[in-house]
């Protein structure tokens, strides 16, 4: 990796990574009476980890003026493999919570192995870790394909993935010690946050950058949706994450809004974090790799004006549909409930562009897992975005609303929409960026599509069987007006279905793991050849994929 | 339109100022209002802040992740009403940074669970709680009893929360860890001025039942007791919308 950077680049890597270790340095020394202090050790060590490589690698030859005429995908495949292990580790302690509701007490006793202290771990490394260093890899795949122009330099986009990805082993590791803001989806503390904010304006740079130098006069609508999820994400990010730390020497802040404007900020947030994190941007994904993979153009330019400029305008004002019937004045939630119920327009507008872009070559869809992937993330999507629509109606709110049911429906959309379309797009990247004719093994592409299909479809059965009872044994009167169930009789009710809830998630924890020999045996096949080439045995990947198509 | 539109995604600036102005709407419509509506949030003059150990007991709680399974606002539903207590006000977590409201019910709502159970019930539910309620799936949190709370910071939590709008008093702030001491310890020597600054109604008591030291357990049943407590707002609400029924 060095060696792809220019002297000077490797200059600026030494000149920020000592940048970086200071800043550790000195967090560890101010808050050395405060569990800051190992934050800062992290950091610092690294950075120091990071240095070595980089004085390692620094007399090795510069990369010739030849690479700039061709697009730079090494940021790609290690933003590939990240993803990948991010998603093993943020879907396997997810089912880890879930038996933990089956099992109370598989704590050990101690206080990082409790249901609130894990729960974060697995919501951030599924949507940061797993999510995150997919759209990053993708991003920069899909930009410099799109633009016909090589990202600007070599080193920004390293700066971006290696600090994009401190920034979630900062994140995961605190929650475990115990350091939280307790804002859903953004739980980081103060120093993260900043730190999050820098990576961000570098990402946005590049994205610029190259788009400055575009070939192409169009800018590609998968550019819209990541530039979308860019933009918007650092305005959530900074809003919602306004805070004052107790002081430079402790890991504690205190949110900057209270109360009723917490709560709107952090909805607004939330629910727009589900929009441009895991809508846009992997909507961007959708827009290029299903229409490459089914070899057919979109079906309407049309459609993707208005379901991107929808999506982004609607989304905005949804937030308020988490508050119903609270404390929130009612003109913000009946504005919430109207956006969420108009947005089925714009979401439909891009799942059914997806689908119809599939007509011509739906016999593809039957034969190759990985347009399959895509595909049925499309319908996922449909779906999801049907009910949340539904879900946002007052009436029925009241009743879905702190149940399982949401849970079901975040998961509907989690892992049959932002799960199957970024395995597909995985594994049509994967071939792409290393070159190879095809995966390592199609058959296991197979085996995970149907992984992650029963896996989805159980966890979700599950979740709407027990919200819906739970709900309405909350609500439910005996003929003499009292309350019918005491809040445990509900939660003994719910046992069956966190079982099954537990096992459909295994399932497609299971499919990830396979995802991942996959890739990682691809790459092994890759790097063989490409080390002993005249005498590399013949492939029989190509073989492979025709069997796989019977 | 969509010839607007083909000049807009020939320019990468155009395209981003677009996006911002766009997505911004919402949220500004959204949110600005509350902060100047006055009737966004109610008037409670009995509105009384946390006390140090409240405020350390809520870290706690905040730490542990209690809200990701535990709401802390009731609906203006008549089942929870009935089952919870009366319905949330705004007022009543006008002085929590960040709100607790929470989002998932996997165990009952808990704002209006100060008072509902003693201390010791507390104490043991926390401890294990399938010894009290044998169907529970709660962790059991039993290093809370054992762990000393961290008491020498208390006052730079107290002037952080000042900088983002709760008025404590720099006599708060300068007392803060004597109060925290004080109120989980009733015989001791600042037990008295922990009811003199924060009121006559704040439960001073050894609420982990070991009067001799402070620890986590004692803040966070400190907070759970005052929890629904800290305002009679809500009840006097309920109250008047009975009566002003015909």
């Amino acid at each position: 990796m060095i060696s792809e950077l220019t002297r000077g680049e490797r200059r600026l890597a030494l000149a920020v990574l000592t940048a970086v270790a200071t800043f550790g340095l000195a967090l560890a020394i101010a808050g050395r009476g405060d569990i800051l202090a190992v934050h800062g050790g992290l950091i610092m060590a690294s950075a120091v980890i990071l240095m070595f490589f980089v004085i390692a690698g620094f007399y090795a030859p510069e990369p010739g003026e030849e690479r700039l005429a061709q697009y730079y995908d090494t940021p790609t495949k290690a933003g590939v493999v990240l993803a990948m292990i991010w998603g093993v580790i943020g879907m396997g302690v997810g089912d880890w919570v879930a038996w933990l509701l089956v099992y109370p007490d598989m704590t050990f006793d101690a206080a990082w192995a409790s249901f609130g202290r894990l729960r974060p771990v697995h919501t951030s490394g599924v949507i940061f870790g797993f999510g995150g260093n997919a759209l990053i890899a993708t991003s920069f795949h899909v930009l410099q394909r799109t633009s016909r122009a090589r990202l600007p330099d070599q080193f920004s986009p390293w700066f971006v993935l290696v600090g994009y990805n401190l920034f979630c082993l900062i994140a995961a590791s605190g929650y475990l010690l115990g350091i939280t803001q307790s804002k859903e989806y953004a739980e980081p503390e103060w120093y993260a946050d900043l730190w999050l904010v820098v990576v961000w304006v570098v990402y946005f740079s590049i994205y610029l950058r190259t788009l400055m130098r575009r070939q192409e006069p169009h800018i590609y609508v998968a550019n819209w949706y990541y530039m979308a999820f860019i933009l918007v994400v650092a305005i959530l990010h900074i809003v919602n994450n306004l805070a004052v730390p107790i002081s430079f020497g402790s890991a504690k802040s205190y949110s900057a809004f209270s109360g009723v404007q917490d709560a709107m900020t952090q909805w607004w947030y939330g629910h727009n974090a589900v929009a441009f994190f895991l809508t846009a941007g992997f909507l961007g994904m959708m827009y290029y790799y299903l229409p490459k993979r089914a070899g057919r153009p979109v079906f309407s330019y049309r459609m993707s004006i208005l379901g991107f400029w929808g999506i982004t305008f609607m989304y905005m004002w949804a937030g308020s549909h988490h508050l119903h019937y609270t404390a929130l004045p009612q003109w913000v939630q009946t504005l919430g409930m109207t956006f969420s119920i108009m947005l089925i327009v714009p979401s439909w507008m891009a799942a059914a562009n997806a689908l119809l872009t599939l007509n011509g070559a739906w016999h593809k869809v039957r034969d190759d897992a990985t347009l399959r992937f895509m595909m049925l993330a499309a319908v996922f999507y449909g779906l999801s975005t049907f009910e949340g629509s539904f879900m946002s109606i007052r009436a029925v709110n009241s009743l879905s609303h702190y149940t399982d049911w949401t849970v079901g429906h975040v998961h509907a959309g989690a892992l049959g929409w932002v799960a199957l379309i970024t395995f597909g797009s995985i594994y049509a990247v994967v071939p792409w960026v290393w070159k190879r004719p095809a995966m390592y093994s199609n058959k296991l592409v197979e085996v995970h599509f149907w992984l992650s299909l029963a896996g989805t479809l159980v966890y979700v059965f599950a979740m709407w069987n027990s919200g819906i009872i739970q709900g309405l044994m909350w609500r439910t009167y005996n003929e003499g007006g009292t309350l019918a169930y005491s809040f445990i009789d509900s939660l003994v009710a719910m046992r069956p279905y966190y079982i099954a809830r537990a096992i459909g998630g295994l399932l497609f924890a299971i499919g990830a793991v396979v995802g991942l020999y996959n890739v990682w045996m691809t790459i092994r096949e890759a790097s063989a050849e490409r080390a002993d080439e005249p005498d590399a045995p013949v492939v029989p990947a190509l073989a492979r994929s025709l069997q796989a198509g019977e | 339109m969509f010839g607007i539109h083909q000049k807009l995604e020939r320019n990468a600036i155009g395209f981003v100022v677009a996006i911002i102005v766009v997505s911004s709407i919402g949220g500004f419509m959204e949110i600005a209002p509350l902060f100047t509506i006055d009737e966004t949030v109610e008037e409670a003059p009995d509105m009384r802040v946390y006390t140090p150990l409240e405020l350390a007991g809520r870290n706690i709680y905040i730490r542990e992740g209690c809200y990701a399974c535990h709401s802390q606002m009731i609906r203006t539903l008549r089942d929870e009403v009935e089952r919870y207590g009366p319905y949330s006000l705004a007022v009543e977590s006008k002085y929590d940074h960040p709100m607790l409201w929470g989002s998932k019910r996997t165990g009952p709502d808990l704002a209006r669970i100060g008072g509902k159970y003693s201390d010791a019930w507390h104490v043991a539910h926390l401890i294990n709680p399938r010894d009290v309620v044998p169907e529970s799936i709660m962790p059991a949190y039993r290093w809370l009893a054992e762990t000393p709370l961290k008491v020498n910071d208390l006052s730079d939590h107290l002037a952080a929360q000042r900088v983002v709008g709760v008025p404590y008093t720099d006599e708060m702030i300068a007392n803060a860890t004597a109060d925290a001491y004080g109120q989980a310890m009733p015989d001791g020597p600042f037990a008295a001025g922990v009811t003199a600054r924060y009121g006559e109604a704040t439960n001073v008591r050894a609420f982990d039942g070991k009067p001799e030291r402070v620890s986590e357990m004692d803040a966070l049943v400190a907070y759970l007791q005052v929890l629904g407590r800290l305002t009679d707002a809500a009840h006097q609400q309920t109250a008047s919308t009975e009566g002003a029924k015909p």
